[in-house]
Formats: structure tokens, sequence, C-alpha cells
């Protein structure tokens, strides 16, 4: 087992190394002039000029690369173009909003869809069904920003119980964060718990028709152990597969998120940088972001042998 | 036991106090706290690498001035106790008031106003750079004496060093005005009424300025960037909710206290809300600007700039770009902005009345267009840009133009602007802007009417004639004398057709009531402002 994760983690390295040459090769050939953006509107061209040579923007797309790279893999990502600041330095100044974004996310999506997969499947074509599909199809259909406008209005303009916008650090108390994030994390979270459900209920389906939930149901297991037990257990492998995969889908998610909530994670970072061209900072959370992705697969492919001692590394 | 009752009596009684005063000390606190949503994001803060003016903006509450201008665009002294000229304009003395002081306890002296202005004209290619070539020496003849020696007059230096447009002169300590002006500087130290908090600093998110206590304001009122810069507030937070909707749900539930931009979309609901007020945030406007690539046919042809010109509805334009409320905007014949001392209609006849779209065939028959392919470069990510070139190509239609509208973001924009190649080889024909009321007072901040071909802003027209106006009113003895000059310089400009203004136009600012003193102004104008 040991080996296989360090195997795993060392193979990563030539995917994240594909991912950088992709990003920086996307980069180089995609228009835009970070230049002509911190020279501003009024800025003559000679002084556009002047800034991309300061910026050693005009230098060949190999020595470029070659240069971010060797800092790379010492450890640099590098600084930023706009704001002077370490990439690294933003990085870490955006990554505890996007964090805990992304984990209350997770218990609140995973502790919804689950039991509702799951009773979705034990009703199998009652109302309750149909009520959990329609709302996963709902969840599926509404834009991200659509659910954080409604959720806004309705719980901080109308009710004034949450706030429309910002962070609160968790080193101010749990629930002043919490306040923070409870509308982006539904909001966020809809998606991903309309995803879960659907698959939970489709293998939840295809589990309680096999032969030893009949022998469990049989030797008097009771409903609850039926389901949770013995067929939950059986139908986790695509569930966390689905999961892991649904990561993806929350990264993106979260830059829409953090933009309609004002949340200063890294998901706005991104979308700032990319509109401004910010090469470096750009890079450097595409990277990021990369090798969390390879890690979190990782972990799924991990956890695969805990639901089922079949499977060994 | 008495004892232990009173003590417990004691301790309730407190702890209601404390309770019930809580609130108070709590609202004694917010009221020295300003959460200011600015109109953009403030990703760096070198006010002379960029020309942004949301850096402008911040860097007003960091670093001082020399001079300001006033609400009349009068520049008046601010770090300058006093100043002098001899009559020829070739020789300025500029003496720096007794007492000022950088964020980190040295005094201003004479050498950081060297430093500082050396690093601006640089930079500065309007103004700056035109006193940099006239200057024979700029010195520091003492602690608190500053010396320009010109080997040419130049009348409008007060005006260049007080004025608001960027590059603004502001003045830093000389070891970090010794910074490459084509490099940020990493020290964010001046001597205005605010410190920047650079460990608070999120860019994207937030920024936050702390009262400097070592600063001193002038005596005289506040007016705009001249008089007493007197802060009311420990700290001013500035928010940044890239969201139009969001940052209008958090003025509505008082999160944050002033849009300086809010959604037009919104306003409508704000000015409903008896908590909110509204108001025209800058009384100069802006500009509405149709760029004309001059080096390319068909629009190297006079005849097709002057088609597009009489076929040309500011009326449409505003109307994409305002919306209904027709008190926030007006028609142009000008290219200079309404309502300042030298305004003039003279030569705007073209841009009013019966818009004529036969007449604008007719010419472009005559100068031969043939339906070659226009590119129009819209940046489909700024609403301003977006709603102008949408009216732009319809116009180009009705004309009988070929338009190729090309929908990009601001980012690519900048860069294929810049672009001198032919038009189907990456180049260009049409891009559209706006350009800050303030900036358009006069030909000094003005780089959109600069008609110098190569170094002149992108389009690049050629016109001897508008240069020679332009050389005029630098050299204009008198306001009488400048008016004439800009009326002519405004006829040249539109018989050649530098650059179409598609309206006049000015935007909201939106606070809590509970804010008072805020001024309209091209720029946020944090001091004389309190929060009850």
């Amino acid at each position: 087992m040991l080996s296989y994760i360090v195997r795993r983690i060392l193979a990563t390295i030539p995917v994240v190394l594909m991912v950088a040459l992709f990003v920086f090769s996307l980069l180089y050939i995609a228009p835009g002039d970070p230049a002509a953006i911190i020279a501003g509107d009024q800025a003559t061209p000679a002084d556009v000029e002047r800034i991309r040579e300061s910026l050693g923007l005009d230098r060949p797309f190999l020595v470029r690369f070659g240069d971010w790279f060797w800092h790379v893999i010492h450890g640099d990502l590098g600084t930023s173009i706009f704001t002077n600041l370490p990439v690294s330095h933003m990085i870490a100044q955006r990554i505890e909003p996007t964090v805990s974004l992304m984990i209350l996310t997770l218990i609140l999506s995973l502790s919804t869809a689950i039991p509702m997969g799951v009773i979705a499947a034990w009703k199998h074509g009652s109302w309750i069904d149909r009520a959990v599909m329609a709302t996963a199809v709902l969840g599926f259909s509404t834009p991200v920003f659509v659910v954080g406008y409604v959720l806004a209005y309705i719980f901080a303009l109308r009710l004034d119980w949450l706030p429309v916008q910002g962070f609160t650090s968790i080193d101010q108390g749990l629930w002043p964060c919490l306040r923070t994030l409870i509308l982006p994390s539904v909001a966020l979270g809809l998606i991903y718990m309309a995803l879960i459900a659907r698959i939970t209920r489709a293998t939840m389906l295809d589990v309680l028709s096999q032969d030893y939930v009949r022998t469990a149901k049989a030797k008097g297991v009771g409903q609850r152990g039926v389901l949770f037990v013995h067929a939950l257990k059986n139908a986790a492998v695509p569930i966390v597969t689905v999961i892991g995969i649904g990561f993806a889908a929350l990264i993106g998610g979260a830059v829409v998120t953090e933009s309609v909530f004002a949340i200063p994670g890294l998901g706005r970072l991104t979308v700032d940088a990319i509109l401004r061209r910010d090469y470096p900072v750009i890079q450097g959370v595409v990277l990021l972001f990369s090798f969390l992705y390879v890690l979190i697969n990782l972990g799924v492919d991990l956890l695969y042998t805990l639901f089922d001692p079949r499977i060994r590394y | 036991m008495a004892s232990g009752i009173e003590r417990r009596g004691f301790l309730k009684t407190a702890a209601v106090a404390a309770t019930l005063a809580a609130p108070r000390l709590s609202l004694a606190a917010d009221s020295k706290v300003l959460r200011f949503v600015p109109q953009a994001n403030l990703a760096n803060l070198d006010p002379i690498w960029t020309t942004q003016y949301v850096v402008r903006n911040g860097s007003l509450l960091i670093w001082d001035m020399l001079l300001g201008v006033d609400d009349q665009l009068q520049p008046k002294p601010q770090m300058v106790e006093s100043y002098e000229n001899t009559p020829d304009f070739k020789t300025w003395t500029f003496k720096l008031r007794p007492g000022l002081k950088f964020h980190d306890g040295e005094p201003v002296l004479a050498k950081d106003v060297v430093a500082s202005i050396n690093r601006w004209m640089v930079r500065d290619a309007p103004m700056g750079g035109p006193i940099k070539k006239r200057t024979d020496a700029l010195e520091a003849v003492d602690d608190r004496t500053i010396r320009f020696r010109l080997n040419q007059p130049y009348a409008k230096m007060l005006f260049a060093i007080g004025k608001s447009s960027t590059p603004t002169l502001f003045i830093m300590p000389e070891r970090i005005a010794q910074t490459d002006p084509y490099k940020q500087i990493s020290e964010y130290i001046g001597s205005g009424p605010m410190r920047f908090k650079k460990d608070e600093w999120i860019p994207g998110a937030k920024a936050v300025f702390e009262k400097f206590d070592g600063y001193v304001p002038r005596d005289e009122k506040a007016n705009w960037l001249a008089g007493g810069k007197r802060i009311h507030f420990d700290r001013i937070e500035w928010q940044i909710v890239p969201d139009g909707a969001t940052a209008g749900a958090a003025l509505q539930s008082g999160e944050v206290d002033w849009l300086e931009t809010p959604l037009s979309d919104l306003i409508p609901l704000l000015k409903k809300n008896s908590n909110i007020a509204v108001d025209i945030a800058d009384p100069l406007g802006n500009i509405g600007s149709f760029r004309i690539n001059h080096l390319y046919p068909p629009f190297n042809d006079v005849r097709v700039r002057r088609a597009v010109q009489m076929a040309l509805s500011q009326e449409d334009y505003m109307g994409a770009v305002v919306g209904d409320d027709e008190t926030l905007w007006k028609t142009l014949p000008s290219y200079f902005t309404p309502d300042t001392p030298l305004y003039t209609e003279n030569g705007g006849d073209r841009l009013q009345g019966k818009r004529d779209y036969d007449a604008a065939k007719k010419l472009l028959a005559e100068a031969g267009y043939k339906n070659e392919p226009i590119i129009l470069l819209v940046a489909t990510d700024v609403a301003i840009t977006k709603a102008q070139g949408d009216v732009t190509a319809d116009l180009l239609k009705r004309i009988g133009m070929n338009v190729q509208y090309q929908a990009l973001d601001w980012g690519t924009v900048g860069q294929r602007r810049a672009s001198k190649e032919p038009p189907d080889k990456g180049g260009w024909h049409i891009f559209h802007t706006w350009h800050a009321g303030a900036d358009c007072v006069n030909p000094a901040p003005y780089t959109a009417l600069d008609c110098s071909g190569p170094t002149a802003w992108f389009g690049w027209p050629n016109s001897p004639e508008v240069q020679a106006k332009i050389a005029e009113w630098y050299a204009a003895p008198d306001l009488a004398t400048e008016k004439t000059v800009i009326a002519d310089l405004n006829k040249a400009a539109m018989d050649f057709v530098v650059y179409l203004p598609t309206g006049f136009f000015k935007g909201y600012q939106a606070w809590r009531n509970n804010l008072s003193g805020i001024v309209k102004a091209p720029f946020p104008v944090f001091w004389d402002v309190t929060k009850a």
C-alpha cells in the first residue's frame, strides 16, 4: 500500500509538469496584454511597450517558460505582475476562505445528498423518489449565481439573518465564520448535492436488487441496517468516485460563488488574474488546483480499499 | 453575607450596564470605520507606474501633492506654503510647508520632491514630458525649497503639478521615488492623511487605510484636492465587491457604507430605500469615444471619417450606455467637458441635428469606399464599451459599411489597439472607450486629442493644424486667449475628426444616510466625511 501511495505521488509530478506546460502555452498564445492593462487607458503606446519590456514579456517563449519553470522547481511560484507580491503569499492569503467554503459545502452536500439518494432508492417509484429526483434536476439546472442571488435576497436582505457578502476567518470564532459561509455553501452545494443524490440512488437501486441484500433481509436485519450497512457500503465505490470527480465541478463553482458573495478566495483570485492576464498568478493557482485534484483522486482510490476489501494495491 | 449580596448585585448591575453599553460602544467604534466599495480592484498602489483611476484614488489618501485642484479646476497650494515664478515663466520656485512628515516619521524634504518630480516627468507624457524637455535644472535649493529652471516658458506649471488626471504628481520619499518609473514600487510610504496597512492588504478583496496622526491639514476648508484634508475615521476599509448586485445588496443591508459606482440597474431600487442617498458622483462626467485608426483605409480619408460623423446619433449611444435616465447624459458637439471654463461647441455642427444617412453614403462613395471589411473591436466585458460597440455596428450597417464585429474582453482590446498592423493582419479600424471629463477640460491632460501622428494615442491621428492650436493654448497668457484658442482647436479637431465623441454622461454614487459630507468630484473625497 505504502509503495502504491509513493508511486502515485511520484506519478503526480509528470502530470503537474504537463499541466504547467499546457497552461503556460495556453497563456502565451491567448490574446491580451498585462502591460496595456497596467498602463491604463490614457497611456501612450510607448509607455505600454516600456512596461512590457520591464516585465520581461517581450522575451521568447522558451526563455520565459524556462525561467518560470526553474523557479517553480525551486519552490518559487514567482511574483504577481500587478501586485508585486509573491504568488505563494497571495495563495496563502486566499486559501482559508476557499478551503472553508469547500469543507462546509462537502459537509452540507454529503449529509443531505446521500440520505436523499438512499431514501429515493428505498422508496423507488413513490412520491418521495420523484420529489428527490425533481430536487436533483432543479439542482443541476439552476446556475450557481441564480441560487446565490435568491438566497441572498431571502436570507440576507428580507430576513436579515445572514450577511450578503464577505468572509470572516475562523480565528474570529466558529459562528461568525459559519454565518458568512452558509449561503455560499448552500448555493455551491446544490449542484454537488444533486449529482451525488442521483448517483447514490442509481447505485443503491442496483445494489438493493442483489442476492445478499435479500439474504440480509431474510436473516432479519432491520431496514436501516440493510440500507446503510449492507447496501450503502457496497454502493460506496461509485459514489466516492463521483465525489472525487465532482471536486472539479466544485472548484469551477467556487469561482462563481466567491464572486457573487465577495469571498476573497482562490476562485476570485483566479478570475481576477485571468481578466488582468496576471500570468504568474494564473499559473500558480492552476498548478495548485491540478495538484489538489490529483491528490483527491489518490484519496478516492485509497478509499476504495476501505469499502471493497477485494481491491488491493 | 451582606457584602456578598452587594457584590453579586454590583456584578449583576455591571453586567447589565455592560450589555446595554455594548451596542453604544460598538456603534461608536463603527462610526470610526468607513467601509467603501471602490469602482475597481486595487491591484497595486503605484500611481506613477500605472494610470488606473482606482490606483490614483487610493493614492490620494496615502500621498500628498504639492498643489491640488479645487472644484473650479484651479490649482491651489497643498504641501506648498508659497510659490513664485518669473514673468517669463522660465523659473518656478516652490517652498514646502514646515512640519510635513512621512508616515515613517521622516521629514518631507526638497530632495524627496525633486526625486518624485523626476519620476513623474518620465511617465506623464502630456505635461511631465514637455516640462522635462524644457528643464535645464530641477534642484533642491534648501530643505524646503525646490526650483525649476527652464529653457523655454511653461505657463501651465501649476496645473501640471496640481492636476488630478493620471499620472498625478504625488510626493514620495526619495529612496522610493528613485525606483525606475517603469517598475513598481514596493513601499507605500507617503505624507498624506492616511497610512496604508500593507499587512492587511488582500489585493482583489480588501485594502485598509489607517489615520496618520502626524498629518497636519491646511487651515482652509477642503475643496476637492485643495484645502485641509481632515479625516474623521480611524480606518477606511476598501472592500472589493466584484459583483454589482452584491455590492448593492451589501449597501442596503448596511454591510458597507458607500458605493463609488453602483450598478445603474439598481439605482431606482436604491433611491426608494430611505436609508440610502443617491447622487451624481462626478460632475465632470465622461465623454464616450468612437476611436478611429487613422493609419489605414478607409479611415485615413477624412471624408470617410466625416461620413460617419454626420450619421452618428449621440442620442442612440447615450440611450444604450446610460439608459432611460436623461438627467445623466447630454449630446456633446464638442471635444471638451461641458460646464467647464473652456467649453466650446465651435465646429460641432456635424454632430447636431437630423442624422443624414444618404449624405453619409454619398460621401463614402465619393471617398471610394468599396465594402472593405471594417474591424470593430468590442470589449464585451465592459458595459459601456459593449453598448457603444452595438450602436456602432448598427450605424455602420445603416450607411452601407461592411462591419466585422469582434467580441473580445477588455484585456484583448488593450493589446489589439496597440497594434499598428493593417486591420486584416491583426490590427483594427475602430474601438470604443470613454474619457473622464476631468481629463478633457483642456489639452494638457487630454492624450486622446493629441494629433502628433506616430507618438499620438491609439489611432495615431496626424494633424499639424490641431497640434499648432494645442501649442498656442500652452502659450496662452490668460483665460480669454485660452477660450479663443480652444474654440479654434475644437473646430480643427472636428474638421479633422480626431475621434468621434459619442456623448457626455455621468454616473451615480450611493451611500448610507448616516454618512454626511460626501461631495461630487472626479474621485472619491474622503476628507470631511463623517459617520453618525
